[in-house]
């Protein structure tokens, strides 16, 4: 089976955020294989373990997302893409990503597509399902369970909690919740074994796509921080006073019971 | 200004969602003097579009085409199209649920064009609309707008209030035909998790449990707490990973994002993990042992005692109180 693994490197948002010149400031940050992703790079290899056939992990950004992708080849997967974007001069959103994905999937024998549920840094979790509807095939979003029987496919979805089964075909694009796996970590012999394995660069350029085709649709005009949470009441008194304290507090001063 | 604003409103066990009655009123400030189309697909959907009148729409469009009864990938995004392809609307609204972050972005590759994801406000200036969504995990928020194109967003549930409903509003509700084929993905089953058919992303009151409550059974007792409140339960990942609970209550950076006004942290150490998933609540309340707890630092009211002798309490003092008050 040819599994492709569509993943994204992301701020990890465990880490302070700060805002410089407008910007988030990633000057210290650190950055990590979006969680989700994680669970899709774990799920190919384990369908792969299964099925036989070949794990290729995909992102677009520039030359510092090698280090996530090596990692996802020290997990497991066989072989790496990046799609540098470091030279486009326009703005590129959701709408971008998913043309210059879909531009360069169009060009690979697949039989399924995994992502994320959605990337905790931007959290729109838009690219996913624009890739499979501009490739035209089947989507299955925040997959738990999934199962393949020859060009049968068998998975489970959590929809608001709720577990949803879907019988569909290959190939199919599935983005992955939490709940589908625990994702392993590089072993020592991966971590070797992942320097020699092949990533390749691919320019945007050499994706038959010109700047004014991925131009963003959408534009990010203002960042800022909320206002810091901080500590209220700590409430005093026997335990029963407490509690009828509270229950007053709730009613009559926050007004939300 | 004066634009044309598409709704597609959405059902749960038969019932227009809140969430429904929220975009429509930031379509209404979108629409300016312009028009509100709302749309509805499956069962009972020409009885609830009156509904959306009432709550802003101008008209309604509805379908209930067996292929549409309940949300499929398929089915709903060749809806959806087909209603863009007639109405050809200047902004699209939906809500930021499980079926709106499957829907719109299709949707928006279908029409090649921008989207803005979970919003929680908007502001509209000339001609000009800008949203205003969550990003890291709502440790910061981001101004946007659309550059080119319909003007695309979801909402989340629990920010934008509702307008007031009017039951002196009128407007027509037409049935359209729309031609549903080729279905590739089916739903075989449905298994209920969800506890009381309370959405944790739409709950005005959440009790979450964390590591502190020390079991499945220990859950029970929030699950009661929540019954008394009608508020939905969630937990923390500690809890999730305990087996206490399932994943699908799991409130945090990888689990649910909520805004209830009411947020009831027990037994929950309140981890940076789980802080991005509620700390945009209006109200926390924190009930827990160690006085050194984080979640203590972002609680607007905390309880430093032993949850299994405060919940109790609680739950006898609203049982009285909705008793005085029935």
């Amino acid at each position: 089976m040819d599994l492709i693994v569509i993943m994204k490197r992301t701020f990890d948002t465990e880490d302070r955020i700060s805002i410089k010149n407008g910007l988030i400031d990633e000057e210290e940050a650190e950055f990590i294989i979006n969680p989700y992703d994680e669970y899709a790079i774990e799920e190919a290899i384990l369908l792969r373990e299964k099925h036989g056939g070949e794990v290729k992990v995909v992102t677009v950004g520039d030359e510092e997302a090698e280090k996530e992708l090596r990692t996802a080849l020290a997990m497991g997967a066989d072989k790496a893409v990046l799609i540098d974007t470091e030279d486009v001069d326009v703005e590129l959103d959701h709408f971008s990503i998913a043309e210059i994905l879909t531009s360069y999937l169009k060009t690979q024998d697949f039989d399924m597509i995994l992502g994320g549920n959605l990337a905790i840094d931007d959290g729109s979790g838009q690219v996913a399902p624009r890739v499979a509807r501009k490739l035209d095939i089947n989507l299955v979003t925040t997959i738990t369970k999934i199962e393949v029987e020859g060009d049968k496919v068998t998975i489970e979805r959590d929809v608001e909690g709720d577990v949803e089964t879907v019988e569909t075909t290959l190939p199919v694009l599935v983005t992955c919740q939490q709940g589908l796996n625990e994702p392993r970590y590089p072993s020592l012999p991966g971590i070797m074994k992942a320097k020699k394995k092949p990533l390749e660069t691919i320019d945007y350029d050499d994706l038959d796509l010109e700047e004014e085709d991925i131009q963003a649709k959408s534009k990010s005009v203002e960042l800022y921080l909320p206002p810091e949470r901080t500590a209220g009441r700590v409430l005093k008194g026997d335990m029963e006073e407490q509690a009828k304290e509270l229950v007053e507090l709730l009613k009559t001063k926050s007004k939300v019971l | 200004m004066n634009k044309k604003v598409l709704v597609i409103g959405e059902m749960r066990e038969g019932e227009l969602r809140n969430l429904s009655f929220e975009c429509l009123a930031a379509a209404r400030k979108i629409a300016g003097e312009g028009e509100v189309v709302g749309a509805l697909f499956g069962e009972n959907s020409q009885q609830r579009a009156s509904q959306l009148i009432q709550y802003g729409a101008d008209r309604v469009l509805v379908s209930e085409d067996d292929n549409l009864k309940k949300y499929t990938t398929d089915a709903y995004r060749q809806a959806v199209i087909q209603l863009c392809n007639n109405e050809n609307p200047e902004s699209i609204i939906l809500g930021h649920t499980s079926m709106g972050k499957d829907l719109a972005p299709q949707v928006a590759a279908e029409l090649q064009s921008g989207l803005i994801s979970d919003v929680v406000d908007l502001e509209v200036e000339g001609d000009n609309v800008i949203f205003t969504r969550p990003i890291y995990s709502g440790k910061a928020f981001e101004k946007k707008q659309i550059e080119e194109g319909p003007i695309f967003a979801t909402v989340r549930p629990n920010n934008i209030p509702a307008l007031e409903k009017d039951e002196a509003r009128n407007g027509e509700i037409t049935s359209v035909d729309l031609s549903i084929k080729d279905l590739r993905t089916i739903i075989k089953d449905t298994v209920k998790k969800s506890t009381g058919g309370i959405d944790l992303s739409e709950a005005n009151i959440i009790v979450a449990g964390g590591r502190g409550v020390k079991s499945a059974e220990g859950f029970n007792t929030l699950y009661e707490l929540a019954d008394i409140l009608g508020a939905g339960v969630g937990a923390s990942r500690g809890a999730c990973d305990a087996e206490y609970c399932d994943y699908s209550l799991q409130i945090g950076q990888t689990g649910k994002v909520v805004t209830p006004d009411l947020y009831f942290a027990i037994g929950l150490s309140g981890a940076i993990q789980h802080l991005a998933g509620m700390s945009n609540a209006k109200v926390i309340v924190a009930i827990n042992k160690d006085p050194e707890a984080p979640i203590l630092e972002v609680a607007d009211y905390s309880i430093v005692g032993d949850l299994f002798e405060v919940v109790p309490l609680l739950k006898e003092i609203l049982k009285k109180e909705i008793y005085s008050n029935a």
